[in-house]
């Protein structure tokens, strides 16, 4: 048995210049995952946050060094769930590049139609989790009203709501549902026409504006330095989506608008997620009618081996940039695989944008800055 | 800038550096102690790199390399890989994280995955592992008994 004097510490004791530290995580309900941060404050203001990572590290790059080039995107689609088409993508990408597969053009307007999807509906599980954190419920499901009919198109095509692992070198696993084409323009008239209803619920609300103006303000110059990527660096000014800097698949064929804010703070990197969803929308409604007919997957040996060397791949996925980078020596399997993963950079940032705001404020930067744990520890 | 005005321009700098253009981008190699002045001269002026997109080790049995991956905010175009060899028994290497401010988590990721030791690092710590975990799991020499990895 604990005495009463270990179990209760005193609390008038509070260190030097009465710091306070408490521990937020792993089990907290606004970070979504078991990230455990460990926050510094004197009073109600904040002074040091830092993460303490590897709840769920599974080591994910070392799995994949005993895992063949067929085999290690599965593994991936279990890093950044939300965007695990995306993920898949990048490891798809990366074999075809080493081996220099021709990938049937059907298979490339499918992919990015799934790519989008996919960013979709991260960015609604999102805007509703992160509205939930602030307190307004309704949002959640609203946003979850409309990502439902993602996932289940997923469902139809790919098998799978969630972990897709549809997306292989050389193409599709299979070919796409009969109904995903009707499916997908069901979702694209829905969506269109229920999109203004966030507006009302969330953007245009005061508390939530009050809220995230001004709050976890981002340079342009910090978020180049602290490697920030995606709708963080993007609300900041940066200019760094992927898709416009080195176009895969069919992205090189299509309109959409890189979304820039340059206000920085939590309300400008919400209104960039809001935006991409209706550039999203623009490329599926630019490729739904124009899914060419033909192949689905392209010619692929049955052993897989990447020529000796190392490949470089990056993605935008709806965090920000991830990158894989694999050494090979000719093998099989990959020697050496690092995956770069945005929410390990977003994560880095924390610390230097909450620093000097009151506690409460944590909850709209945390949150906007839209972490998955799995993605950062890997 | 192309390759050829990179390679005169760090030649410049440092006139031991190596050149490799088999890859998809431009490699320089360095020794250890030579990459700290080296990073340096490709942050500033005129090449501004100031974008680390990528900070990673590999452990090639006979000794670990350090990888870093550049390029420019402002011209994305251009991406320079940056590698330098450590050796395995003692890795030591100057921290770029002043340079860079994102290079002190992925350093901080690095020092307990592969014990590579970084000089003036402001806050090396484990991010990931437990205090008490003995050995490096990214090299190829670790082996885990209870959590196998391998298929």
């Amino acid at each position: 048995m604990y005495t009463e004097t270990e179990i209760i510490k005193d609390t008038t004791d509070l260190g030097p210049d009465g710091e306070l530290v408490i521990n937020m995580g792993p089990q907290h309900p606004a970070t979504h995952g078991v990230l455990h941060l460990v926050v510094t404050l004197n009073g109600e203001t904040i002074k040091k946050i830092e993460p303490h990572l590897g709840y769920i590290h599974r080591s994910i790059e070392k799995m994949c060094e005993s895992l063949t080039y067929r085999q290690f995107i599965y593994v991936t689609s279990r890093m950044d769930y939300l965007s695990s088409h995306i993920n898949n993508t990048a490891c798809a990408l990366l074999v075809e590049k080493g081996m220099q597969i021709e990938v049937p053009e059907r298979a490339k307007v499918v992919r990015t139609i799934l790519n989008e999807l996919t960013r979709i509906a991260s960015h609604e599980l999102w805007i509703g989790a992160m509205a939930m954190d602030l307190g307004a419920f309704t949002p959640f499901f609203y946003a979850f009203r409309e990502r439902e009919m993602i996932t289940d198109i997923m469902e139809d095509t790919c098998g799978a709501r969630l972990t897709m692992n549809y997306i292989v070198p050389g193409g599709l696993m299979y070919d796409i549902h009969p109904d995903f084409q009707t499916k997908v323009k069901a979702f694209v008239k829905q969506f269109k026409e229920k999109v203004t209803e966030y507006e009302d619920l969330v953007t245009g609300n005061v508390i939530f504006q009050s809220r995230t103006k001004g709050v976890g303000v981002l340079t342009a110059e910090e978020a180049i330095s602290y490697g920030c990527t995606g709708p963080v660096a993007r609300a900041s000014g940066v200019r760094c989506d992927i898709r416009k800097i080195a176009p895969y698949d069919a992205y090189d064929r299509v309109e959409f608008d890189e979304v820039i804010e340059t206000a920085g703070d939590s309300f400008a990197r919400y209104m960039v997620r809001v935006k991409e969803m209706n550039q999203s929308i623009r490329i599926i409604e630019q490729l739904i009618d124009q899914i060419p007919e033909g192949d689905f997957v392209g010619k692929t040996k049955n052993v897989l081996k990447l020529a000796k060397g190392e490949f470089y791949q990056r993605v935008e996925t709806a965090r920000g940039e991830l990158g894989v980078y694999i050494v090979s020596e000719g093998a099989t399997t990959p020697y050496r695989i690092k995956f770069r993963s945005p929410g390990f950079s977003n994560l880095s940032v924390l610390d230097h944008i909450a620093k000097g705001s009151k506690i409460g404020d944590l909850m709209a930067t945390m949150g906007t800055l839209d972490l998955v744990i799995p993605d950062i520890d890997r | 800038m192309t390759n050829e005005e990179i390679k005169t321009y760090i030649t410049a700098h440092t006139p031991e550096a190596t050149f490799d253009e088999t890859g998809e981008w431009l490699t320089i190699l360095v020794e250890s102690n030579h990459l700290k002045p080296l990073a340096a001269v490709l942050r500033g002026q005129p090449m501004q790199l100031d974008f680390l997109f990528c900070l990673t080790c590999v452990d090639y049995k006979t000794h670990l390399t350090m990888v870093y991956h550049l390029t420019a905010s402002s011209n994305r175009n251009i991406n320079i890989v940056l590698k330098a060899n450590v050796n395995n028994a003692d890795p030591i290497i100057e921290t770029v994280s002043d340079l860079w401010r994102t290079a002190e988590f992925l350093e901080r990721e690095v020092f307990e995955m592969f014990g590579v030791d970084f000089l003036h690092h402001p806050d090396l710590r484990r991010l990931i592992l437990e205090e008490d975990f003995n050995g490096f799991p990214l090299r190829k020499d670790f082996e885990d008994p209870i959590n196998m990895i391998k298929l």
